[in-house]
Formats: structure tokens, C-alpha cells, sequence
């Protein structure tokens, strides 16, 4: 069983793995793409960063088998290494030394000679947008520049394999869409990005493919469109004005069955069973009772339904 | 081999940088020992008595050089949690760097910050009359005995800065280790505490590295029980059985970070 898939930049059998009692990865399955960005989505403890430390070589493996870049991770780990990157959920990098500091002393880590490692610090500071700061000790930063210098270390070589272990926990909206800008430049470099994440919409906005982990294996995989799918239920979104909002939402209950209606943001709301034609229909019906709508949208289920609808449990956001 | 060499000079240069780049450490580190000397030369000096009427700042010095050595356990502590905890070590442990120099580059720069404190407080001792007596060659075995106990208090640092894996925890571990370190020959002898807390002092193996370097230091002798006249081999023999447990203790503890 131990064969390696050509075109795959990580690949995982049967992987078990025991904290003493605590079983953290029980048969998990995982094969991703090179140039793709995989989205590990799950709970809490559902064994997310186990797998990534079992990727990462940080952590051996009980049973089954892990290759990263066609490699064994338990046989092959030096070669692994200079071919991955990995960010966890903390900012390793010292306060105390300024940013330049800290991906020369990585770099030279890389075992690149001291000269690359300083132009390759000044590149990714360039890159990141730290080259004003580069200078600075790392306890100036804030949360964002931090989490990019962090970034920047696990990037040093380019890696094939990318690991962020929830880049952005803790991270507010600004630093978040930061952080993702930063990773979707690492994927037009042809870097396979394995993420890591309990917010849904993370996964939504970065990942190719999710897997969905829980208690220690995968239960269901896809595009994030697949997964929404498979929970079906398209969903018709109407806006219209303050004083029209009764009169719409009983044409609406009239085409959907039921409808919800947001007040706050004048939203009418209904499950659309064949999506176009149920939209048709709604704008016809509004037609009929002289409402003009100022938004109409047929969107997916969120993740959250998604995951919900999955695990029978809601993820904490 | 080489690479082991180079990673090794990294790890220390990152930690020698940042005494560079924050030039108030050095002044901390200047600060401590000077305090140290002025606040048991003087202000407790001025009370203290020592066995046969020696020079109280002749005796106390060579206690505080172990003194310097013993905090040691308390920076490397605080620095190996700190990188456990910032995931720093992680880091490390993902990069096809020689995995050993995670620890011989903190061994280098330990020592080598130690051996730049241990130089201060000698300086500082000079300044307020302390002495050595017994010529070059003994002062010279004296410093080595007291960096042979640095290096054990090493790995002590690095033992338990593994297990307690932050900071702060290390802060507790190391309030609650501090008195240790105090219940020594340092600043009192033995003799003239109460029976079973000088037979502790006599017995801690700080005190044996303290009354060796006195000896050779020649500034007093510690005669009387077996272990005080016998200060010079067990200033070998305890450092060394440190390093044996906390070595491997050590190593094992790493190792177990994959697990």
C-alpha cells in the first residue's frame, strides 16, 4: 500500500496516531494536489495540527504512511525539510532581534551562505511589505507585520509544501486579509499550501479542496461548491424597501413555501428547491404586486451549514 | 560535521546579536553583580562575621562568582521555555538544520554570556579590595571549576525549561528554585547556622565549588567535615554528576517533543 502518486504534493494512508489514551488521528486519509491549497477544516481537537506536525516531521507517526513532495516523512525527514515551511499558531521569530535579523538567522539555517541570506531576508521583507520596518525589533510590530514575518520564514525556500497551522487565529479582519493575500501569492509560485482552519469563511476564500476532519479522520472532501452542494438547499435573497417588506415577503412565501425576513437589513429569505427557476419566479411574483427589488441573490449554503450539517455540531467561529 | 559547526555558531550568534541590539541587557548584567557586591559587601558585610576573622569581602566574593554561575540555570531556563512556547523550536525542529545545534548553539552562548558576567563581578571584586593569593595558575583553576559549574547548571536550565514550556511558569519554577541557591556556603558558613541547615549548606553542591575557589582563590579555608575538606574534588564530582542526570534527562526530553 505504500505507493507514491505522482502529481501529489502530500499523501497520507491510514494514519494513526495516540496521546497515551487520547486517540488524535484514527485512519485519516489525505491527498492534495501540487499547486493546490488544501483546507483541513474541523474542530477543536478533531486532530488538525496533529496532522500537520505528522506532515511538518515534528511528530512520528504511530501507523500508516505520510509522503510530503514524494517523500516518506518518517524515513526521509532531512529531505523533507528542505522542501517544506511551516507556521504554526504562534509568531516564531525573536522580539528581540529586528526583522532582517530574524530571516538571516532562518536563512542561514537554510543552509544558504551568509550573502543569499541577507538578499534573500531583503527580498521577502521587499515582498511582504516589512522593508520600512526591517530594521525594527520584532516587539515593534503589530499583530499583522508579525504574522507576515513569520510567513516570510517559512518562505525562504520557496518551499514545495507550505504548512500554516491557523495562520490567523487571533488575527483581526485587516491582518486576516493580509495574511491571505500574503499566502495566495506563495500559490501563484506553485507552492502547495496545506491549511489548517476553524473559520469556515477562511477556508472558503483560500482552499481548493477542504477535508473535512473529525475526531481524527476525514468524513467529507471536496470543493468548497461540492460541499456546499451536498448539503443542498440554494437559498433566494430579496431585498426591497422599508414599506414594501410585507407585502414582498407574502409574494415570496407564496413561490419558497416559507420565507424569513431580516428587518434590520430589509431581507427576505427562502429556500429556492430549483434554484433559477425558483428565482424567476420570485421576481415575477414581486412583479405582480408592484414591487421593485433593490438586491436579489441565489446563493449557497455558508460552511457553517455546511460543517453543521456534517458533524451534527456547530464550530465555534 | 561542518554544518554542525555552523548551525551551532547561528543559534549563538542570534542570541549574541541581541545583547547588541539592546545595549541596556549589558547594562542590567553590569548592574547586578556591582548590587550584589555593594549590597552583601556593605550593607549585610557590616553584620557578618567570618570563622577565624578573615576579610568578610575576601570571603564573599568567590560566593558570589557561584552565585553568578547558579542564575545561570534561571536565563537558560527562561530562554529554551521562551522558544517552547513562541513555537521557535518548532521552528527549528522543521528546518533541515542539525538538530543538535538547537542545543549546542544555546550551550556556546551561555557560556560565553556567563563567562562575560563571571569577567564583571571579578572586576567589580577588584575594585572593593578582593584578592586572589595564591598566584595566576590557581585563580586560573578557580574560574574553570566555577564555568565546569555553569555548564552543569546548563543543562539543569535546559531540563527544566523543556518541562515548564513558558515563561512565566519558568518565573514560578525559578522563584521557588532561588532559595536553593542561597543555602549555601556563599554568605554565611556553615558553621555558624543552625546544626541541620549547615549540614544542608555544607552538602548543596554550590557550596563545594564555593569553598574550593575560596581555597584557591586563597581566601580562607573551610576545614572541619568531610565534604568541606574535601571542597576541590567535589567541585569536580558534583558538576559533573549534575551534567550525567541532566544531560540525558535533557536529550530525553527533546527527543520526546516528536512524540
Amino acid at each position: 500500500m505504500a505507493y507514491s502518486v505522482p502529481g501529489l504534493a502530500i499523501e497520507a494512508i491510514g494514519l494513526h496516531k495516540r496521546y497515551g489514551s487520547t486517540v488524535a488521528l484514527d485512519g485519516f486519509d489525505l491527498a492534495v494536489p501540487e499547486g493546490t491549497v488544501c483546507g483541513l477544516l474541523g474542530p477543536n481537537g478533531a486532530g488538525k495540527t496533529t496532522a500537520v506536525r505528522i506532515f511538518a516531521t515534528l511528530l512520528r507517526l504511530d501507523e500508516g504512511v505520510a509522503r510530503v513532495a514524494g517523500l516518506d516523512v518518517a524515513s526521509q525527514a532531512r529531505e523533507v525539510r528542505f522542501r517544506i515551511g511551516l507556521t504554526g499558531q504562534n509568531d516564531a521569530v525573536d522580539e528581540i532581534l529586528t526583522g532582517r535579523q530574524n530571516l538571516e538567522t532562518f536563512g542561514r539555517l537554510f543552509h544558504l551562505s551568509p550573502r543569499a541570506a541577507r538578499r534573500r531576508a531583503d527580498e521577502l521583507l521587499e515582498r511582504f511589505g516589512l522593508a520600512d520596518v526591517a530594521r525594527k525589533q520584532v516587539k515593534t510590530y503589530s499583530g499583522g507585520m508579525r504574522r507576515r514575518l513569520d510567513l516570510s520564514a517559512s518562505f525562504i525556500l520557496a518551499p514545495r509544501v507550505l504548512f500554516l497551522d491557523e495562520p490567523t487565529t487571533g488575527q483581526d479582519p485587516r491582518n486576516r486579509n493580509e495574511v491571505w493575500d500574503a499566502i495566495r501569492s506563495f500559490v501563484t509560485e506553485g507552492t502547495t499550501v496545506l491549511l489548517t482552519t476553524h473559520y469556515l469563511d477562511e477556508a472558503d476564500q483560500l482552499a481548493d479542496q477542504i477535508s473535512v476532519i473529525d475526531r481524527g479522520r476525514v468524513i467529507a472532501d471536496g470543493t468548497p461548491e461540492e460541499l456546499k452542494a451536498r448539503v443542498g438547499g440554494s437559498q433566494v435573497d430579496v431585498v426591497v424597501s422599508m414599506e414594501a417588506l410585507p407585502v414582498a415577503a407574502l409574494a415570496l412565501e407564496r413561490v419558497c413555501g416559507s420565507v424569513t425576513v431580516d428587518d434590520d437589513r430589509r431581507r427576505i429569505t427562502g429556500p429556492a428547491h430549483e434554484p433559477v427557476p425558483t428565482l424567476e419566479a420570485a421576481l415575477r411574483a414581486l412583479d405582480d404586486v408592484g414591487v421593485v427589488a433593490e438586491d436579489v441573490a441565489l446563493r449557497r449554503p455558508t460552511l457553517d451549514e455546511v460543517f453543521l450539517s456534517l458533524t451534527g455540531e456547530a464550530v465555534a467561529a | 560535521m561542518i554544518w554542525a559547526i555552523r548551525d551551532t555558531w547561528t543559534i549563538t550568534r542570534r542570541d549574541l546579536i541581541q545583547w547588541v541590539v539592546t545595549p541596556w541587557r549589558v547594562v542590567g548584567e553590569l548592574a547586578f553583580p556591582i548590587m550584589f557586591v555593594l549590597l552583601f559587601g556593605y550593607v549585610f558585610g557590616s553584620g557578618m562575621r567570618v570563622p577565624g576573622g578573615g576579610d568578610y569581602i575576601d570571603f564573599l566574593l568567590p560566593g558570589l562568582f557561584v552565585m553568578t554561575m547558579a542564575f545561570g540555570i534561571g536565563n537558560t531556563m527562561t530562554v529554551v521555555a521562551t522558544d517552547v512556547e513562541r513555537g521557535v523550536m518548532d521552528r527549528f525542529r522543521s528546518m533541515p538544520m542539525t538538530p543538535s545545534a538547537v542545543v549546542t548553539g544555546r550551550c556556546t552562548a551561555d557560556m560565553l554570556n556567563s563567562a562575560a558576567g563571571l569577567a564583571i563581578t571579578i572586576a567589580c571584586g577588584l575594585v572593593v579590595g578582593w584578592e586572589w593569593h595564591e598566584g595566576l595558575a590557581r585563580a586560573g583553576l578557580a574560574v574553570a571549576f566555577l564555568l565546569l559549574l555553569r555548564f552543569a547548571c546548563l543543562w539543569v536550565g535546559i531540563w527544566l525549561g523543556l518541562m515548564v514550556g513558558s515563561p512565566e511558569a519558568a518565573g514560578a519554577v525559578w522563584g521557588l528554585l532561588f532559595p536553593i541557591t542561597m543555602i549555601t556556603s556563599a554568605f554565611v558558613a556553615p558553621e555558624l547556622m543552625p546544626g541541620w541547615l549547615g549540614t544542608v549548606a555544607e552538602w548543596n553542591p554550590l557550596s563545594s565549588t564555593v569553598t574550593a575557589t575560596r581555597e584557591l582563590f586563597g581566601n580562607g579555608d573551610a576545614a572541619g567535615s568531610w565534604i568541606a575538606s574535601h571542597a576541590v574534588l567535589m567541585a569536580v564530582v558534583w558538576p559533573v554528576v549534575l551534567s550525567a542526570i541532566f544531560f540525558p534527562l535533557s536529550v530525553r526530553r527533546f527527543q520526546r517533543l516528536s512524540r
